[in-house]
This record gives structure tokens, C-alpha cells and sequence, in this order.
């Protein structure tokens, strides 16, 4: 404990720290996104990425997907405060790791180099459904869609291919199967 | 062909349906439309006050006193700005407040117009919701849906931005029929069988605890009489946050007395030492709990909160039943009577141990000070102020500091919407204003402001408020010459060095009261003090009461930094015994 004068008490231990999915059913209207990154950096959680998008044109509803990290407490802080927001309709909250959900992110990379070393990149990817969106004599723009780690992973590999810029989305997620999340 | 109202006339039809009969507020540029609308609906009394922020504390003064929530207009840019403190005071402590801004013409916004700022991104983290009206047609939902957002289940502030060119602009006046959408983000989710195990603990419980909040004066007054009746019923003892004082009456014999970082060594002992704990509209401050590693460790936690957000935040409780806190209380007591007829009896047997360990505790007596024949100590000026006015129905508001914790440990309240304080944001200024909004409220009413001197001056203008619409509120000065609160940190953690703490050029307050054209008295002596607090009370018209107290007096009991509930610092007698250790020193 250092001699610190401070009118607030000293953190207690922190609790196992989780990332998390959250999904929120938002009316896409003016300052909401604002609203919802204004509650994580107002209470302090954490924002590793964020993914929005109108999804419900006749209702006027967007879907913001935030991936975030935090102890179990602060997610379900997390949760309740968002809730509370009046332009929030509903709110998803999936576990990193829960198997009945898929996440993806996708990355479009533009690679400048030779025939042979986009080639080369090309093959880095192929686990990744690659779709190659513009290709010229020295250089190529090629979209994956993947996990974070693995798109991590691909870019840093890809640099001795050529790769000059990598764009990524934030995660966006849906359960499986037939069931749909209320 | 509908008629149609000018932007300024919707806003007013949408007062006037709320049944708003005040508003306080300051004029400008940008909200001009609005106030000229004013002539045309006498219905609505506004309240000019001398700073915006002095309006938003004068609107919170008179939503906590009577219920409704307060309304706030003020102009854009300063204006806004300004009643920010106000705001965040009021979010802090889920006061009901719609404030109305006026906003640079819409096609003027985002052009660093004269007197343009983003008001509602600078409100955005201190309303529950605001609205940036861009369109006429929408300006009657949006009115309607401010009040709405402001009055349901946490109530809290809202802002509603009107740009100039709307407050001119024409549309149908429409009132919504139906509440929408809000339903969801507000009700009553607890079921019986929460109130069943609920019961079930209490049953068990040995050594219980009622531990209530601001929740229930929020509820309204009907939670005061059931929380009394439930307390009753039981036998458990109970004790309240800074907040929630006048919930309980002050002088029962089963109220332990405030709780927290002031509070009494009994009502901290028994949060400490207990084997249930009920919360009952509180939120577990850090003023309340201390340390939170060794907060209340033997307890089953039950948290009754209408805010599931309140739920788990900072202690994890054991049964958590999110409600209103007026419907919680009737079905328990509703469960308690239909499952043990027999219960006030066999409740008092089982923790009359309980009683008999309080009862050790109380005869510390740690409210106590050395009082003096020579200088006024204030915790005597407040015990004083109250004997004088408890026979009347005193409606108190203070600032912040340790004239606020001395009001609370010594004024006793017996009904709720009586006691007005800054808790959560702990806002120096917000007495004064609010004591002109409880007043404009209760105009027969005894309101009094207990003050400190440093605190008075941060909102004084509004005494000039007071004078014009005859308002007779009295201020109170505990006068220490000292930012009392910071001083005592100082001494207890800062070796003595009374860093900025001190005013060197206080103004003489009776003259001060003169110039405002209102009556100033001075006490210095504790032979006079009842005689002048007498004629505080009995001047008609505001008074500014400059009660010279003993400079270097602290506010005692405190839970030293860094220390759980059960060990408190007592009086200047106990600290000797119980120096604060080094380690303490970051927790104060």
C-alpha cells in the first residue's frame, strides 16, 4: 500500500476477468451509439470492439455488438446499465467461448507485391474464405472473414506477402441453430 | 383543419397538462419564444433566479419536498451549461427534474453559433435521457416522454433541447394517450416467492437490521407509513442513510441513528455484527460501507431496489427483489401477518439478546461532545435550532460539509420530504436555492438552510431570489471560518497543514443580509443563542443567521480510513487511543 492520500477506499482484488459478446436492439436514431459508448467510457468498462449497423429498416432498429472485457460483476453491470438506457430495446450477453454462438469479423487486406507473393498470400488465407475484390499486375485486395485471433494472426503472417493495409470490422454475432435470442 | 400552436405554445400546453405550477429559471437569447408564451398561462408561476445552477437546486428543493418533479428553462450555451451541476446533483440522488433549454436555430447548430454548445452531448452523462428537438412535430411526445422518463421507477433529471427556430415553428398539439415503451425499463419484477424468502430470513434472523434509504421517501409517503408498520411489526431495528432520514421518525426508539462514515457507533456496530441485512432503497454508498472486504461479514444480504442496475453493484447480495419500494414493504408485511399472527411477540423473544447488545452500544453515547459556556460548539447550535423548531413542520435543507453532518446527526426528522441534502455529488451551494424551492412549495412553512460559511457563498446570489418573491427562508451559519470538512481531513491526514482551507476575507453577514434587503443576526455567545434563534424564526421574511461556532470543533463519530464499521473513532478522548495508521490513510 503506498502512502497514498485519497478520499476513496483502495481496490479490492479483482475478480477473473471474462471477454464477453454483448448485443444490444437499439432505435436507430441521433446520439444513440453516443449513449451506449458514452455508458462504457463514463463507467469505465471496456470497449475491444464495436460493430453497428441498422438490421430492421420498418422498425428503425439497429444492432450494436460490443466485444468487452471485465469480471462478472462489471458485465452484469455491463448488462443492467444498458438496459436502463431509453433508446434500448433488448440486450444480448454471450461468453467468448460459449459453443452455441458464432462470431466473425471480417478484414479486407490490400497486399502489393508480385504475381507469386500474392499468390503466396493468397494461400495464407485460403482457411479464411478468401474472396479476392480487386486484383491488379502488382496488387490485390483480399477479403476474410474470421476469428479476432485469427485475423491477428493472418495480418502478421501476410507481412512478407506484401501486405500494406488491413481495414477490420468490429465482431458481429448470431446464435445457432433455430433459436432466437429475446 | 387542426389549430396550430407555435413551438413555445406546445411546450406550455404540455406544462399545463403535467399540471407544472412553477418553474425557476433565467432568460436569454436563445429561449426568448418561450418566455414571451409566458403572459398567456397563468397557471404556471415562474421563479427567476440570479444563476442557472441556483434554479436547477431550487427545482430539486421542491421536487423532494412535495414529489413532483421540479422544471428548469434556461437559455442555451451558459445557460445549459450552468444547471449541469445541478443536473448531475440531481441524477446522483434520483430527483425528478425536466429541464427545458433553448438551443441556437437549427441551422445555426454546429457553427460555434453565439451562445452554442452541445448541450445535449454536455448532458448526456448526467440526465437518465435528453432530447434534441429538430422537429416541430415531435416536440409534444418529446415534452411528454421528458416527464414520463423524469417520474418512473429511478426518477432522475432529463433535458429537453429546443433550437429557436422550433420554439417558433407551428404544429398539432397532441397529448399521448398511451404510455409506451417506458414499460419495460420500470416495473415491478419481484414475485412472492422473493417476499416468501424474504420472510423466511427474517424469520431466522437473530441479530436483523433494516437498513433504508432514499428509496423510500422517492416511493412517496405512503412507503414511510408501511416502512413504520413493517419496523413495528417486526421489532428489528433500523437504521437510515444520509437520504433517507424522515422515513423512520428520528426519536423512535428502535432507530439506530444514521449509519455510515458520521453515522452512530450503534447503527455501525449493527451493520457490522448482524446476521441479516435488509436494504430497503439504499445503494450501498462508499460514505456507507466503509471497507468493503469487512462490510457487514456475517450477514444474508436482501436488497430491495426499484434500479436492477443498483442490484450487485457493489456488494453482492444474497435475495435481491427489484421493486417499488411501497409495493415490496405491503406484500412482506401482507406475508409476515398471514404466516405468523403470533409475530411481534415471538420476533421480540428471539432478539431480545439483539436489543440488550444495542443497548451496550448506545451507552457510548458517540453523538456526544464537550459542550462550552464560552463558545457556541455547533453540533449544540443544531441540537438547539431543533428543540426550537421541532413543534412546528421545519422543512430543512443544508450544503455540504460538516455543518451537514452535524444536521443530520442532531436534527431529528419524523416525516419524509422534511430534510433536502446533497448526498451523491456532495454539491457545496445547493442549500440556499433549494431552501427557495421547498419554500415556493410550502410558503406557510418554516424552511431553514443550515449552512457553513464557505459553502453560503457559492450560491448567495440567490438570496436576492428569496427577497423578491418574499420567500422567508433562513439560513443558518455555522461559521468556523473554515472549510470545516477539508479542515478536519487535513488534520487527521495531512499532518495539520491547512492548505487553502481557511477564508481570509469572509463578509460580515448581517451587513450581507442588509444589502440583500433582508434581516442578518449574529450569535457569538452561547447565552444568547435561543433568543436569536427566536428571532430568526419569528421575523417574518428571509433571514441570513451568522452563528459564530467553535473553529477547530470535528465532526465525531467517523469511521476512521481504511477501518470497517466496528471500529469507529468516538470523541477527542478516543483518538488518542486510536491513531489512524499510515495504511488508512488512502481510505478516509
Amino acid at each position: 500500500m503506498t502512502k497514498s492520500k485519497s478520499a476513496y477506499s483502495t481496490p479490492s482484488k479483482l475478480g477473473k476477468i471474462d471477454t464477453h459478446i454483448i448485443v444490444v436492439w437499439v432505435d436507430n436514431e441521433a446520439s444513440v451509439l453516443s449513449r451506449v459508448v458514452g455508458l462504457f467510457s463514463g463507467r469505465g468498462y471496456n470497449i475491444e470492439s464495436l460493430a453497428v449497423a441498422e438490421v430492421d429498416q420498418k422498425n428503425n432498429l439497429s444492432r450494436i455488438t460490443i466485444v468487452t472485457t471485465g469480471t462478472p460483476q462489471v458485465i452484469e453491470q455491463i448488462v443492467l446499465q444498458l438496459k436502463k438506457l431509453v433508446p434500448v430495446h433488448k440486450v444480448g450477453n454471450f461468453k467468448r467461448d460459449d459453443k452455441k454462438v458464432i462470431f466473425k469479423e471480417m478484414a479486407l487486406l490490400k497486399i502489393v507485391a508480385n504475381h507469386g507473393k500474392i499468390k503466396k498470400a493468397l494461400n495464407a488465407c485460403k482457411k479464411y474464405n478468401p474472396v479476392i475484390l480487386d486484383q491488379t499486375n502488382k496488387s490485390a485486395v483480399i477479403q476474410i472473414t474470421a476469428l479476432r485471433r485469427e485475423i491477428d494472426k493472418v495480418t502478421k503472417n501476410l507481412k512478407p506477402f506484401g501486405l500494406v493495409s488491413a481495414s477490420r470490422t468490429g465482431a458481429v454475432a448470431m446464435t445457432r441453430g433455430a433459436e432466437v435470442f429475446n | 383543419m387542426p389549430k396550430l400552436f407555435s413551438g413555445a405554445e406546445i411546450v406550455f400546453k404540455c406544462l399545463e397538462d403535467q399540471k407544472v405550477e412553477h418553474i425557476f429559471g433565467y432568460p436569454g437569447g436563445a429561449v426568448l419564444p418561450i418566455y414571451d408564451e409566458l403572459k398567456n398561462h397563468p397557471s404556471i408561476k415562474h421563479i427567476l433566479v440570479r444563476h442557472e445552477q441556483g434554479a436547477g437546486h431550487a427545482a430539486e428543493g421542491y421536487a423532494r419536498s412535495t414529489g413532483k418533479p421540479g422544471v428548469v428553462l434556461v437559455t442555451s450555451g451558459p445557460g445549459a451549461t450552468n444547471v449541469v451541476t445541478a443536473l448531475t446533483d440531481a441524477y446522483m440522488d434520483s430527483v425528478p427534474l425536466v429541464c427545458i433549454s433553448g438551443q441556437v436555430p437549427t441551422h445555426l447548430i454546429g457553427t460555434d453559433a453565439f451562445q452554442e454548445c452541445d448541450t445535449t452531448g454536455i448532458t448526456r452523462p448526467c440526465t437518465k435521457h435528453n432530447w434534441l428537438v429538430k422537429n416541430i412535430n415531435d416536440l409534444p411526445r418529446i415534452m411528454h416522454e421528458a416527464f414520463e422518463v423524469a417520474t418512473t421507477g429511478r426518477p432522475g433529471p432529463v433535458l429537453v433541447d429546443i433550437p429557436k427556430d422550433i420554439q417558433f415553428a407551428k404544429a398539432k398539439y397532441f397529448k399521448p394517450k398511451k404510455k409506451i415503451k417506458l414499460k419495460e425499463k420500470s416495473l415491478n419484477i419481484f414475485k412472492q416467492s422473493d417476499i416468501d424468502q424474504l420472510v423466511d430470513l427474517m424469520k431466522k434472523a437473530s441479530r436483523p437490521v433494516f437498513y433504508t434509504g432514499g428509496g423510500v421517501i422517492n416511493s412517496g409517503p405512503k412507503a414511510s407509513e408501511l416502512l413504520r408498520e413493517l419496523v413495528s411489526i417486526t421489532g428489528f431495528p433500523i437504521t437510515s442513510t444520509l437520504q433517507g432520514l424522515g422515513a423512520y421518525p428520528g426519536d423512535d426508539n428502535q432507530f439506530l441513528g444514521m449509519l455510515g462514515m458520521h453515522g452512530t457507533y450503534e447503527a455501525n456496530n449493527v451493520m457490522h455484527d448482524c446476521d441479516l441485512l435488509i436494504n430497503i432503497g439504499a445503494r450501498f454508498d462508499d460514505r456507507i460501507t466503509g471497507k468493503i472486504d469487512e462490510f457487514s461479514p456475517k450477514s444474508k444480504k436482501v436488497h430491495i431496489d426499484i434500479d436492477p442496475s443498483s442490484i450487485n453493484k457493489i456488494v453482492k447480495v444474497d435475495l435481491s427483489i427489484v421493486g417499488d419500494v411501497s409495493d415490496v414493504i405491503r406484500s412482506t408485511t401482507k406475508t409476515l401477518k398471514k404466516k405468523n399472527l403470533n409475530l411481534e411477540k415471538s420476533n421480540k423473544q428471539k432478539i431480545s439478546k439483539w436489543w440488550q447488545q444495542i443497548q451496550k452500544w448506545r451507552t457510548k453515547q458517540s453523538l456526544n461532545f464537550v459542550n462550552s459556556d464560552k463558545i457556541i460548539k455547533p453540533q449544540h447550535a443544531v441540537q438547539r435550532l431543533y428543540e426550537l423548531t421541532k413543534n412546528q413542520d421545519t422543512y430543512i435543507t443544508t450544503e455540504v460539509g460538516q455543518h451537514q453532518m452535524w444536521a443530520a446527526q442532531h436534527y431529528k426528522f419524523n416525516k419524509p420530504n422534511r430534510w433536502m441534502t446533497s448526498g451523491g455529488l456532495g454539491t457545496m451551494g445547493y442549500g440556499l436555492p433549494a431552501a427557495v424551492g421547498v419554500q415556493v412549495a410550502h410558503p406557510e412553512k418554516l424552511v431553514v438552510d443550515i449552512a457553513g460559511e464557505a459553502s453560503i457563498l457559492m450560491n448567495i446570489q440567490e438570496m436576492s431570489t428569496a427577497v423578491q418573491y418574499n420567500l422567508p427562508v433562513k439560513i443558518f451559519i455555522l461559521n468556523n471560518q473554515y472549510m470545516g470538512m477539508v479542515r478536519q481531513w487535513q488534520e487527521l491526514l495531512h499532518e495539520k497543514n491547512y492548505s487553502e482551507s481557511y477564508s481570509k476575507a469572509l463578509p460580515d453577514f448581517v451587513k450581507l443580509a442588509e444589502a440583500y434587503g433582508c434581516v442578518g443576526i449574529r450569535a457569538e455567545d452561547p447565552d444568547e443563542l435561543d433568543e436569536k434563534i427566536e428571532e430568526m424564526i419569528n421575523t417574518d421574511g428571509p433571514v441570513i443567521f451568522d452563528c459564530h461556532v467553535d473553529q477547530d470543533e470535528n465532526c465525531f463519530p467517523m469511521i476512521p480510513s481504511g477501518k470497517p464499521h466496528n471500529q469507529m473513532l468516538l470523541g477527542p478522548k478516543d483518538q488518542e487511543e486510536n491513531k489512524i495508521t499510515g495504511k488508512g490513510k488512502a481510505l478516509v
